[in-house]
C-alpha cells in the first residue's frame, strides 16, 4: 500500500484491493488490520504446502502446516500460532521463535505490544512462554494465563500434580494454586480462577479461590482473605489504592468488597467486571439492581437506566470522567453513556472507544452482516463487509477508521466534521 | 403403614456418599437445612407444601412408579415424602443414614422430567423439590462419586470431562482436518469476532464424540452460516453442578458460556444435541446470575435444524429410508416445546416416521437426564429397571415397523441405549443431526 | 343451649368469618411478601394469558389427560368441590340469615337439591376416605391430618343433613352443624385446606412457566 500523505494523521483514504489474495491462494481467512491501518493481513491457504500469512499482498517466505490465531500486536507486529512436523510455535512478523512446543494458545500482549506470552503444552507439561522464554518449572495442566500490562510478568492458574479421573479426595484437599512466571503459591486450593495483577512492578496478584466447596474468597499472593463467601468473581488490583476490590456473594445477594470488607453499602442482584477510572477516583461494576434488570453502579449507585438482557465492557474515558458501557435490550444492542441510553441500536456494537479528552465516543456496529460506525449516537451507515474499531487521533479531532469495502481494504482518517460524509 | 423405603433400592455402595456422611453431625446437617429452607427458598417451596393434597394424582406421570409396579416410594408425592416432608416435619433434625437415603432419591430416583408437574392438579413442582434435596445434600457434601467427579471438572476446567484448554483446540483442528477430507475448504473458525453464530457442545463432544463436531460443521458450513467456536474455555455449555446441588458452580459455568459469546459478539448461540445443556442455559443457569432469559438466544439444534431446512440453506437429497420412531427429549419438549419442530425435522429428512405413544409433551423421560446416568455404574441397573414403559414404548414402535429411535438429546441418546441392551429391543439409536449428515445435499 | 346456640351463631360466627377472611388473606400477603422478599424473580414470569389458559384446563372436567386417565375421580372429585362451595352458599336457610343479618339476598337452592348436594359431599368424603385406604400411592403418603380434613369438611353436611331431618336432637344438630361449619371455615387458612387459596397461584405460576417460558402445555 502507498501512502499518499504525509502524517499518519492527515485526512486522506487509501485502499488495498483483496481480490487479487483471493485468486491467489485457495482460501483467504479473517482479514486483519493492523492497529496503524497501514497493513491487512490474512491467513491463507497455499495449496499442498499447507498455510501462509499473507500481508498487504505479500505470503511470509516459509509456509506452516497450519496457523491460527493471527493477531497484530499493539505495537503493530503481526503474531500468529502456526505448527511445522507437527510442533507449534509463535511466528512473530514471519518468524517463529527458537522453542517448539506440542501446543500453544492464548497469545498475549502487554499494553504497548513490546512483549508476547503464551500458554503452551510440551510433552503434556504446561507452563507460558514469554518472548520465547519459557517457564522452567511446568505443570500438569494451567488455565487463566495472563500477562501484566507492562509485559514484565506472567501468572497462570496451574494444577501442582496429577489427578487421576474420579479421585474426589485429592481434588478437595486442594491441587490447585496460582503461579506467578512459573513459581507457584504455596498454599494450595480446591479451585483458582480469576487472576488479577496491577498493571505494573511492585503489584500483588489476586486470585478467585474456593476454600472448601461452599467456601470462596480471594487470595492475595497466595493469603487468602479472612473472610469468606458464598461465591466471588475475577478481581481487581486497584491501581492507585493497591488494593484489591472483587465482587462477593452472601445470603443471595452481591456486593462489592475491599481487602474482605464490603465496600459498597448496597447489594446487588448481580455484580461483576469491576472498573476503576485511569484517575483512581470511581469504581463502576455492571449490576442487575432487580432481577432480568442490567446496567453499571458508579461507586455504589446504579445507574436509572437499565437493559433487560444485558449490561457489558464499562469503560472510563482515558482521563475517568466518563463511563461508558454495552447495553442490550429487546435483542438489540446500544451504548449507555454517564446514564444516557443512545437513541441508536443495532444487531451489534462492539466496544466503545473515548477520544483521549473523553469528550466524544465513537462505537464500531453491525448490522445484517455489514458495518457501520456511530460517533456520539450518530450512524454512520457504510455498510462496509469488515470494520474495526475506531481510533481517535492524539489531539482527538480525527478519526482513523478501518474498513473492507468493495472487496478494498479501506484507511480512510478524517476530521470528525466529516463523519458520515464520506 | 406401608414401608417406607422403595424396593428394591441399589444397595449403593456409593464412595461420595459413605465418604460424605461419615464427617456429618446432625448439628451440621440441621443448619443446611435451615439454610436451605429458611434462607435460599421462599414461597414456592411453602405454597408447594402447603398445597400437596395428598392425593397421589401425581404417581402415574412418573415412569419409576409406572416401571417399579406401582410401589408408593416412586410416585413423585412419594419422594416428597421420604425426603423434604421429614425434614420439615422434624425441623431438620435428622441423621446422616437419613441425608444418605434422601440423596438417593433425590439423585437418583427422580429425572427432573417435570412430567408430574403436568398430571398433579396443582401443577407441583416435584423436580423442583428434589433439586431443593439436592441443594441440601451438597452442602453437606454428601453427592455421588461419579457426578461429583464431573462437577469437579466442571469447577476445574470448566467442562465437563477435564478436556485441558489445548485438547479442546485440538480436537476441533483434528475435526476440521477429517472433514477436509470431504469437503476440503471445509473451516472450523476459531475465535472469529462478529460471527453470526457461536457454536457450542458439550464436553463428552470433544472427548468422546468428535465426529458430532465434524458433523456439525459440514452442515454449518454447507448452509453456508457465519460462525465460530471459542478457543478458551466457556465452550461447554453442559452443567452437571446445576444437577449436584452446586448452584455456585452452575452459575460459574453459564457465566462463562454467556460471557464467551459475548465477547465473540456473536447474536445467537447455536447449541448441540443436548437437552440438559438447554435447561441449564435456558431457564436454570441463567436465572441463578439475574438474567430473565437468556442474555444472547439459545438455539437448540433442532430448531436450528429446523430453520436451515425450512429456508432452504440445507436441502435433502434423498430421505432416510429406515423407518424411524422420535424420542421427545424432556428438557426440549416440556422445557423448550420443541416436539413440533422436532416431528418436522423427521419429516423433511426421513421416509417412515413412526410415532412412539404417549409423545410430546407427555412422553416418557429416558430415565438418564436430571444427572441419573451420570451417577454411574453403581446405579445404572436400577436406572434401566426402573424405565420399563420406555421399553414396552418402544417395543410397541418397533412392532409398528421402526429400526430407528432418533434422540435429539446426548443424554437420552446414552440412557435409551442403555434401555435398548437391557431389554434387548433390537433398535439404533441416532441423533438428529446423523441423519441429516447423512441425507443432506453436500458439494 | 339457646345460650350456646346465640353464642355460636353469634359472636362464634361473626369470628370465624373473621378468622376465615382474614386469615385468608393473611396466608396469601404471606405468601406475596415471601415471593418478594426471597423469589422475586417469580414475579418475572407471571402471566396472564397462560394463567388462565392453564386454570382453564385444569377447572374443566376431563379437560387434562390426568383428569381422563381418572374418570370416576374425575366425576367425585369435581361434584364435590362443586357441591362443597355450592351448598352454603345458596342454601335457603343460609341466605335467609344473611338477608336478617345484612338485608342482602339472592336466590336459593330448593331444599331437596341442597340435600342432594350435601350428599354428594358427604358421598365424596366417603370415596376419598376409602381411596386414602385402598389405594397404595395415596395410602402411602397419607396423614393424620388428611383424615382431620376429611372429617371437617364431612362435619357440617353430616350434621345439617341429620339436622334437616330431624332425625335426634335437632337443637343439639342444629348446634353441631354451625359449629362445625365455623370450624371447617376456620380451617381453611390453618391447614392443608388451604389448597383452595393457594391452587390458583400454583396453577398460575406452572401454566406461566409452561406458557410463556417453555412453549408447552401443561395439562
Ligand atoms: S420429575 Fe419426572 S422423574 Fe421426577 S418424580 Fe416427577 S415424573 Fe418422576
Ligand atoms: S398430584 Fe400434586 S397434590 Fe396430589 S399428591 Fe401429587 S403433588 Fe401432591
Amino acid at each position: 500500500m502507498t501512502r499518499s500523505t504525509d502524517g499518519p494523521w492527515d485526512p486522506a483514504i487509501v485502499d488495498l484491493p483483496l481480490s487479487p489474495w483471493r485468486d491467489r491462494f485457495l482460501w483467504v481467512e479473517e482479514i486483519q488490520a493492523s492497529p496503524a491501518g497501514d497493513a491487512a493481513a490474512a491467513v491463507v491457504r497455499l495449496g499442498e504446502e499447507g498455510f501462509s500469512v499473507c500481508v498487504n499482498g505479500d505470503p511470509w517466505p516459509e509456509p506452516f502446516e497450519k496457523i491460527w490465531h493471527l493477531r497484530y500486536a499493539p505495537d503493530g507486529r503481526l503474531v500468529a500460532l502456526a505448527s511445522r512436523e507437527g510442533e507449534w510455535t509463535v511466528v512473530v512478523d514471519g518468524v517463529p521463535w527458537e522453542n517448539r512446543f506440542s501446543f500453544v494458545w492464548n497469545p498475549l500482549f502487554s499494553r504497548d505490544g513490546s512483549r508476547i506470552a503464551v500458554a503452551f503444552q510440551r510433552d503434556m507439561a504446561y507452563g507460558m512462554a514469554v518472548d520465547d522464554v519459557p517457564w522452567e518449572e511446568t505443570f500438569p495442566n494451567l488455565t487463566c494465563p495472563l500477562l501484566r500490562a507492562d509485559g514484565a510478568a506472567t501468572a497462570a492458574v496451574v494444577q501442582t500434580e496429577p489427578l487421576s479421573e474420579g479421585d474426589i479426595v485429592k481434588y478437595r484437599e486442594g491441587i490447585y494454586t496460582a503461579a506467578v512466571d512459573g513459581r507457584p503459591w504455596e498454599r494450595r486450593f480446591m479451585n483458582v480462577w480469576g487472576l488479577a495483577c496491577s498493571a505494573d512492578g511492585g503489584g500483588r496478584l489476586a486470585a478467585e479461590v474456593r476454600l472448601s466447596p461452599t467456601e470462596y474468597t480471594i487470595a492475595v499472593d497466595g493469603t487468602p482473605w479472612g473472610e469468606t463467601f458464598a461465591c466471588v468473581w475475577t478481581p481487581l488490583v486497584h491501581p492507585v489504592r493497591g488494593t484489591v476490590l472483587a465482587p462477593v456473594r452472601r445470603e443471595g445477594s452481591w456486593w462489592l468488597a475491599e481487602d474482605g470488607r464490603i465496600l459498597w453499602d448496597r447489594p446487588f442482584v448481580q455484580l461483576w467486571q469491576p472498573q476503576v477510572s485511569p484517575d483512581g477516583r470511581h469504581i463502576a461494576a455492571v449490576v442487575a439492581p432487580a432481577f432480568g434488570r442490567w446496567t453499571v453502579a458508579v461507586d455504589g449507585r446504579p445507574w436509572k437506566a437499565t437493559a433487560g438482557e444485558m449490561a457489558s465492557d464499562p469503560c472510563f474515558s482515558p482521563a475517568g470522567g466518563r463511563l461508558a458501557v454495552r447495553f442490550k435490550d429487546h435483542g438489540r444492542w446500544t451504548i449507555a453513556v454517564d446514564g444516557r441510553v443512545w437513541r441508536q441500536a443495532r444487531q451489534m456494537v462492539f466496544t466503545p472507544v473515548f477520544s483521549p479528552d473523553g469528550g466524544r465516543l465513537c462505537v464500531r456496529f453491525k448490522e445484517q452482516g455489514r458495518f457501520g460506525y456511530l460517533l456520539d449516537d450518530r450512524p454512520w451507515e457504510l455498510a462496509a463487509e469488515a470494520a474495526w474499531d475506531p481510533v481517535f487521533s492524539p489531539a482527538g479531532d480525527r478519526l482513523l477508521l478501518r474498513t473492507v469495502e468493495g472487496g478494498l481494504f479501506r484507511r480512510r482518517v478524517l476530521p470528525l466534521e466529516d463523519f458520515g460524509k464520506v | 403403614m406401608p414401608e417406607t423405603k422403595p424396593k428394591d433400592a441399589p444397595p449403593a455402595v456409593d464412595e461420595g456418599i459413605e465418604r460424605g456422611i461419615a464427617g456429618l453431625t446432625e448439628e451440621r446437617i440441621r443448619k443446611a437445612i435451615r439454610r436451605v429452607l429458611s434462607g435460599e427458598t421462599g414461597a414456592r417451596l411453602k405454597a408447594y407444601v402447603d398445597t400437596c393434597i395428598h392425593c397421589g394424582l401425581c404417581s402415574e406421570a412418573c415412569h419409576f412408579f409406572l416401571s417399579r409396579d406401582r410401589d408408593p416410594a416412586y410416585a413423585p408425592v412419594g419422594k416428597v415424602k421420604q425426603t423434604l416432608w421429614e425434614m420439615l416435619r422434624r425441623d431438620g433434625r435428622v441423621g446422616p443414614e437419613f441425608i444418605k437415603q434422601a440423596r438417593i432419591v433425590a439423585s437418583t430416583h427422580c429425572n427432573l422430567c417435570k412430567r408430574c408437574a403436568m398430571y398433579c392438579p396443582f401443577g407441583i413442582d416435584v423436580a423442583y423439590l428434589m433439586l431443593v434435596v439436592r441443594r441440601i445434600c451438597h452442602l453437606l457434601g454428601v453427592t455421588p462419586l461419579y457426578i461429583q467427579d464431573t462437577a469437579n471438572s466442571h469447577a476445574a476446567t470448566l467442562n465437563q470431562m477435564w478436556v485441558k484448554d489445548d485438547e479442546w483446540i485440538d480436537t476441533l483442528m483434528w475435526q476440521e482436518e477429517e472433514a477436509r477430507g470431504e469437503i476440503p475448504d471445509l473451516r472450523i473458525p476459531l475465535e472469529k469476532e462478529g460471527a453470526d453464530i457461536l457454536y457450542s457442545v458439550i464436553g463428552p463432544e470433544p472427548k468422546f464424540q468428535a465426529q458430532l463436531i465434524y458433523q456439525a460443521a459440514v452442515i454449518l458450513h454447507v448452509a453456508g452460516v457465519d460462525w465460530t467456536m471459542p478457543a478458551t474455555p466457556g465452550w461447554d455449555n453442559s452443567d452437571m453442578a446445576m444437577f449436584t446441588g452446586d448452584n455456585e458452580i452452575m452459575g460459574r459455568l453459564k457465566r462463562a458460556h454467556f460471557e464467551t459469546a459475548a465477547r465473540l459478539r456473536v447474536n445467537r448461540i447455536v447449541m448441540g444435541e443436548c437437552g440438559h445443556a438447554f435447561r441449564s442455559v435456558y431457564d436454570v443457569g441463567n436465572r441463578w446470575l439475574g438474567w430473565s432469559m437468556p442474555p444472547i438466544p439459545i438455539v437448540h439444534a433442532i430448531d436450528f435444524y429446523h430453520e436451515l431446512l425450512e429456508e432452504g440453506r440445507i436441502r435433502v437429497a434423498r430421505l432416510f429410508e429406515e423407518p424411524v420412531t422420535l424420542h421427545d427429549p424432556c428438557n426440549v419438549v416440556r422445557g423448550g416445546g420443541l416436539h413440533e419442530k422436532a416431528r418436522a425435522v423427521v419429516r423433511r429428512t426421513c421416509a417412515h416416521f413412526i410415532e412412539m405413544e404417549p409423545n410430546r409433551e407427555h412422553n416418557y423421560c429416558c430415565c438418564a437426564g436430571g444427572g441419573v446416568i451420570n451417577c454411574g455404574p453403581p446405579y445404572k441397573k436400577h436406572r434401566v429397571e426402573s424405565n420399563r414403559v420406555k421399553a414396552e414404548q418402544i417395543a410397541a414402535a418397533k412392532l409398528k415397523g421402526a429400526k430407528i429411535v432418533i434422540t435429539p438429546c446426548h443424554n437420552c441418546h446414552s440412557g435409551i441405549e442403555d434401555i435398548i441392551h437391557h431389554y434387548d429391543l433390537g433398535v439404533e439409536t441416532r441423533f438428529l443431526g446423523d441423519i441429516l449428515y447423512q441425507v443432506m445435499e453436500k458439494p | 343451649m339457646n345460650e350456646l346456640y346465640r353464642l355460636a351463631t353469634g359472636p362464634l360466627l361473626w369470628a370465624s368469618f373473621a378468622v376465615f377472611v382474614g386469615g385468608s388473606l393473611f396466608r396469601l400477603l404471606e405468601l406475596f411478601l415471601l415471593a418478594r422478599r426471597r423469589e422475586r424473580f417469580l414475579f418475572t414470569y407471571l402471566s396472564l394469558r397462560y394463567s388462565l389458559r392453564s386454570i382453564g384446563h385444569w377447572i374443566v372436567p376431563f379437560a387434562t389427560v390426568n383428569w381422563r386417565r381418572h374418570p370416576v375421580l374425575t366425576i367425585v372429585t369435581f361434584a364435590f368441590h362443586l357441591s362443597l362451595l355450592i351448598t352454603p352458599l345458596f342454601l335457603l336457610a343460609h341466605v335467609v340469615l344473611w338477608d336478617e343479618a345484612w338485608n342482602v339476598s339472592w336466590p336459593a337452592l330448593p331444599d331437596a337439591w341442597a340435600i342432594v348436594l350435601s350428599l354428594i359431599v358427604i358421598a365424596g368424603c366417603v370415596f376419598f376416605f376409602v381411596r386414602r385406604r385402598v389405594t397404595p400411592e395415596v395410602a402411602y403418603v397419607t396423614s393424620a391430618s388428611d383424615y382431620v380434613i376429611l372429617g371437617l369438611t364431612a362435619a357440617p353436611f353430616v350434621t345439617g343433613v341429620i339436622a334437616y331431618y330431624q332425625w335426634f336432637d335437632v337443637r343439639l344438630f342444629t348446634l353441631l352443624h354451625v359449629v362445625s361449619g365455623e370450624a371447617l371455615l376456620v380451617a381453611v387458612p390453618f391447614t392443608r385446606i388451604r389448597h383452595m387459596l393457594f391452587a390458583p397461584l400454583t396453577r398460575a405460576y406452572m401454566g406461566s412457566e409452561f406458557g410463556a417460558v417453555r412453549h408447552a402445555r401443561d395439562w
